[in-house]
């Protein structure tokens, strides 16, 4: 044995005056962070093991517990800050890469909030929502160049459309890296909402092709789960290349986690591990996406739109435009806030760029090739709120993905150990004592209802402005103002500075 | 309509609310030879030790015959049933006329043939005026023999000794409580109840009660002699059939009933102790003295009665009794007859723990818990419900067996129910 | 009859309807830190979470229709009201002879030998006459109070 460097992050406060030795704290820490001494007749805590996930702390029933970062100080190092060392005694001991869940946490600028909207004041006046009709309904798919028609009827069949009566998603996450109870929640808020929602990379299971009509199946490189029924039971295809959280990285599902239902549903063997190749070997140039892409469309009859992912990367504006010519009918890009289930943290934290400046690029990048209407242009990577939508709206998006939103509603809080498949909100885990902890019917209640809220509050911003239809404010970046950016930022975003 | 019932205890009672539940108001009577109320027949030792006061006796409440429109008549003493004329006659001669009659009279102490029985402060234990006939005689520092150690048997002996009376108990068989306890639990029973300072003479019996006009001790066979300001005779009951002796209704040990609760004849009902009903872990015929085995009688003949067609379909032997602080459950069978019997054995004697659970052919047919008796129920259920245990059986004698424990079908039928009874 | 109907898929096993069920029947009322601080001598809980896991369900008398705790009592204190369908012990007229606890087939009486020895059995929070407050406060809708199971009140 060695000693072992590592401090607790967290210190656990019990307030013994309010404590009642219940053990509710006991049986809901999956990280035994809390236990019974049964010589004593007391609950104690395990600082050490401690993740500060909130789940004792919201379960208490006489509220006396609170978590907080642990006292411990290391010496005051600007350079050498305590990240940078614990990272460095960890990997000291177990010669590993570190992993992490969740988006990049680091204080990088979050350009939503350098942009800023405008109202309506005298001329051109505001709507109140309440009292007139506000239009959010959303189509995504391609749009053809013209429309011909004769005797008042389209002379021609529009392409496949996803109709969206909001314009907001719910982004893919695979089963397997969520529960089941997770999927079965957000299938069914997505019904309950009209919209749609993303199996990622796991196959659907089998009871949710019920919610076939909003779901959104995904394809990936280790194309799990995936045959023509699969195709089929969703209402379109998502291509995923790759996701903000880890650029040109694969996936990993440890066999732990592939359980009956896991296995069954990715057609794997139980308990193998899952690993999804970082590129798709079938994929070496926009010539092979263009295969993939009407192979997809080929096995499901040009019924169906067909998505493809990418991670917001340096280039972005050309491969988006290549993924339009390739024929995909939607393009989503993943900005470097984008969560995981698993990733390299130095990965996470170093790798792609903001969603604001990626979404600019591309948007503008098809308008000038006069391709803009030939793909609808989705965005996700920590949509944290109503006005974040609102504003990658204006920037040119058509609609978003919301996936760490969508989970912080079921009750994550963001604790990042989604990677320990222990997680105590029953999200991130395939352990049945865990999963059990997320009731769908609760769970497709709250996303819905975080929907229904930010729908409302869109309405609201849209109506300040005038606006009385989601489709006048789509790339309408006139609407935009920023706030402390540098001119070389504000030209990348097409905005001008607040008072100009 | 006009129903007549003969007996005011559980049986009976049971039989005036299935009635009710149909029935609201055609007329009632209720006819019994006691003067009281309806009153718990198994609290009279409580009574005895003084726990219990008198009017917290009552088996329903005061407003009882009220509520239910019953006429009764009380200290009235049947002596016969004429089926011919559909009457009842009383001890003074007068007929009352039924068109549906209920016979729950209960039973009567056994009292087996021994010297000196005629003598004063020779006692029963069964009904209330035993109690108040000991209560008046018994003294702080008396002596006691009691004739048996079955339930009545030892109840009497807790309560005469919470009254300060030093108790001896004589029982024919080799343990106490022979008919719901084995040897193994009996003897955990027994050293309890001499820590209290009962003494017990087992494998024998009473040759005679001793004394001039009063008790003053009684001889056993086994010859030994023991002084007795007091003896009371349990040696247990048989049914009381005396009103029909003389009548067509058919009479084996009990009087026979089928599964609506009907006798041999027409529109005459019998329910309770005096009845031999089907006994579904013995498979047969059997006289059944428990209480709630009485009262679902009796409901079920008052419903039948009443014209609602239900049916019985049979009890088991079951006792939930106690003595200081000893609590015991046991049920069914409690000792394996022949080879076909599966005996599962769970003893910390030094606990006072025991637990023993028989089966045959995979289905429980009877238990006995000692001391830990929580949720004994459910094994009394699996009785009922002839439930396939082969399954689960492993974990029968765990402690807390539960609804965890069942195959969870069978929990889940059971629990999405809103009652199985 | 409302019944407090259990569902065990989504039990998280954290026994907050047991503590919930105690203090609703102590005499701090509700007050949790005083029931379980200052009353040296707490209630039994008459719901019991029932765990192997991973499965759990929280269990409590189900107000049978044709309860054989009201026909076995020796005291006739167990009675079902006929309007409400709820049963309740008298527990000043209740002996502690637990021939409830012989019959019950859910082996959900519990023994209260806190002083005079009585049965104790869920009420369904009739008192208060408000949802249960095992149902109230479990957090994840594993215990639900209706007329009938939810499986079927969702046609499933």
């Amino acid at each position: 044995m060695s000693l072992n460097y590592m401090t607790p992050a967290f210190i656990i406060e019990r307030d013994k005056d309010r404590c009642i030795d219940c053990q509710v704290c006991v049986r809901q820490c999956a990280n035994e962070a809390h236990k019974w001494d049964e010589e004593e007749q007391k609950v104690y805590s395990e600082d050490a093991n401690c993740v500060n996930c909130h789940r004792c702390v919201v379960m208490c029933p006489t509220r006396a517990l609170s978590v907080r970062r642990f006292p411990l100080e290391f010496r005051y190092n600007a350079n050498w800050t305590p990240e940078t060392i614990r990272a460095i005694y960890l990997q000291a001991e177990t010669g590993g890469v570190l992993l992490t869940g969740m988006g990049n946490d680091r204080p990088y600028p979050i350009y939503w909030d350098h942009m800023l909207l405008n109202a309506s004041q005298v001329t051109n006046p505001s709507i109140d929502p309440l009292r007139e009709p506000m239009e959010l309904k959303t189509y995504l798919g391609r749009k053809p160049d013209f429309l011909k028609i004769k005797n008042g009827k389209l002379l021609e069949d529009i392409p496949p459309q996803l109709e969206l009566d909001v314009p907001i998603m719910f982004s893919a996450m695979s089963f397997g890296s969520i529960s089941l109870n997770a999927h079965k929640s957000l299938a069914a808020a997505a019904q309950q909402v009209g919209t749609y929602w993303n199996t990622g990379e796991g196959g659907l299971h089998r009871d949710l092709v019920q919610y076939g009509d909003h779901t959104i199946v995904q394809v990936a490189s280790g194309r799990f789960g995936i045959n023509p029924d699969y195709l089929k039971a969703g209402a379109a295809i998502e291509i995923k290349i790759g996701q903000g959280a880890k650029p040109g990285i694969g996936g990993h599902l440890p066999g732990e986690k592939v359980g009956e239902e896991v296995s069954k549903t990715r057609m794997i063997p139980l308990g193998t591990d899952a690993l999804s190749p970082a590129p798709h070997h079938d994929i070496y140039s926009i010539e092979d996406l263009r295969q993939l892409i009407y192979s997809l469309k080929e096995a499901t009859e040009y019924q169906k739109p067909v998505f493809v992912k990418i991670a917001a990367v340096h280039n972005v504006a050309a491969i988006a435009s290549g993924i339009v010519r390739a024929g995909a009918d939607v393009v989503v890009i993943d900005g470097y806030r984008g969560g995981t289930g698993a990733a390299p943290l130095r990965t996470r934290d170093s790798v792609g760029i903001p969603i604001e400046f990626a979404l600019a690029a591309v948007d503008t990048r098809l308008r000038e090739e006069g391709i803009r209407n030939k793909a609808s242009l989705v965005i996700g990577g920590s949509i944290r709120n109503s006005t974040d939508i609102v504003k990658a709206i204006a920037l040119g998006a058509d609609a978003v993905y919301i996936g760490t939103g969508a989970l912080i509603a079921l009750g994550c809080h963001l604790c990042q150990k989604c990677y320990t498949g222990k997680c105590n909100w029953g999200i991130a885990t395939q352990d049945p004592q865990l999963y059990k902890r997320l009731n769908p019917e609760i769970g497709a209640e709250r996303a819905a209802n975080l929907l229904k809220a930010w729908a409302h509050e869109i309405e609201e911003l849209l109506g300040g402005m005038g606006i009385n239809a989601l489709e006048s404010l789509r790339g309408n970046r006139l609407m935009l103002r920023g706030i402390g950016l540098t001119d070389r930022e504000l030209n990348i975003l097409g905005i001008k500075a607040a008072g100009e | 309509m006009n129903y007549v019932i003969i007996g005011n205890s559980a049986a009976a009672i049971g039989a005036v609310e299935g009635i009710r539940q149909v029935d609201k108001t055609n007329p009632i009577v209720l006819i019994s030879d006691e003067p009281y109320h309806t009153y718990s027949r198994p609290l009279i030792s409580y009574y005895l030790a003084g726990k219990v006061a008198e009017d917290k006796m009552l088996y329903r409440k005061h407003d009882f015959y009220e509520k239910n429109k019953v006429t009764t008549m009380l200290g009235t003493k049947v002596v016969a049933v004429d089926t011919g004329n559909k009457e009842v006659v009383l001890e003074n001669d007068e007929k009352v006329p039924y068109d549906k009659l209920l016979i729950a009279t209960g039973s009567v102490p056994f009292i087996p043939p021994m010297a000196g029985l005629d003598k004063n402060n020779v006692f029963t234990f069964i009904k209330m005026d035993d109690i108040k006939a000991i209560k008046e005689v018994v003294m702080v520092g008396n002596k006691a023999v009691i004739i048996g150690a079955g339930l009545i048997g030892l109840k009497a002996a807790e309560g005469l000794t919470n009254l300060g009376v030093d108790v001896t108990v004589v029982e024919l068989a080799n343990r106490v409580l022979p008919a719901i306890l084995d040897e193994d639990a009996a003897g955990i029973v027994q050293a309890h109840l001499e820590k209290q300072g009962i003494k017990f003479e087992l494998n024998t019996s009473v040759e005679a009660i001793t004394g001039s006009e009063k008790v003053e001790g009684v001889s056993l066979k086994n010859g030994k002699s023991y002084a007795a300001d007091i003896v009371v005779v349990a040696v247990g009951v048989r049914p009381n059939t005396e009103i029909v002796k003389d009548s067509q209704i058919a009479v084996s040990r009990g009087i026979v009933i089928n599964d609506y609760c009907q006798t041999s004849i027409d529109d005459v009902y019998a329910a309770g102790d005096v009845t031999e009903g089907y006994d579904i872990v013995y498979a047969q015929q059997r006289v059944l003295p428990i209480l709630p085995n009485a009262y679902n009688q009796g409901e079920t003949a008052g419903l039948n009665m009443a014209g609602k067609i239900s049916i019985f379909n049979g009890g088991f032997a079951m006792n939930s009794i106690g003595f200081f602080g000893l609590p015991m459950i046991t049920a069914g069978i409690i000792k394996s007859e022949d080879e076909n019997y599966e005996v599962l054995v769970k003893s910390v004697p030094e606990q006072g723990y025991y637990k023993k659970i028989i089966l045959k052919d995979n289905v429980v047919v009877g238990y006995i818990y000692l001391n830990k008796v929580d949720r004994a129920g459910i094994v009394t259920s699996l009785i009922k419900d002839k439930i396939n245990v082969a399954d689960f059986k492993e974990v029968l004698l765990k402690d807390g067996f539960g609804y965890i424990d069942l195959p969870q079908e069978l929990r889940k039928s059971r629990l999405l129910r809103g009652g199985i009874a | 009859m409302k019944r407090v109907y259990a569902r065990e898929e989504y039990c998280v096993g954290c026994k907050l309807c047991e503590i919930h069920c105690i203090a609703a029947h102590s005499k701090y009322k509700n007050d949790l830190i005083k029931t379980f601080k200052k009353d040296t001598n707490p209630p039994v809980s008459r719901i019991l979470v029932e765990e192997n896991k991973p499965v759990s369900f929280a269990l409590q008398c189900r107000h049978c229709d044709d309860a054989p705790c009201t026909k076995a009592c020796i005291v006739g204190a167990m009675q079902k009201d006929p309007e409400t369908g709820i049963v309740t012990n008298e527990e000043d007229r209740c002996v502690g002879c637990w021939t409830c606890i012989l019959v019950c087939p859910y082996g959900a009486i519990q023994r209260d030998e806190r002083g005079h020895k009585v049965a104790s059995k869920c009420d369904l929070c009739s008192e208060n006459g408000k949802v249960p407050a095992c149902v109230e406060h479990c957090p994840n809708r594993a215990l639900e109070y209706g007329e009938e199971p939810f499986y079927l009140a969702k046609g499933k």
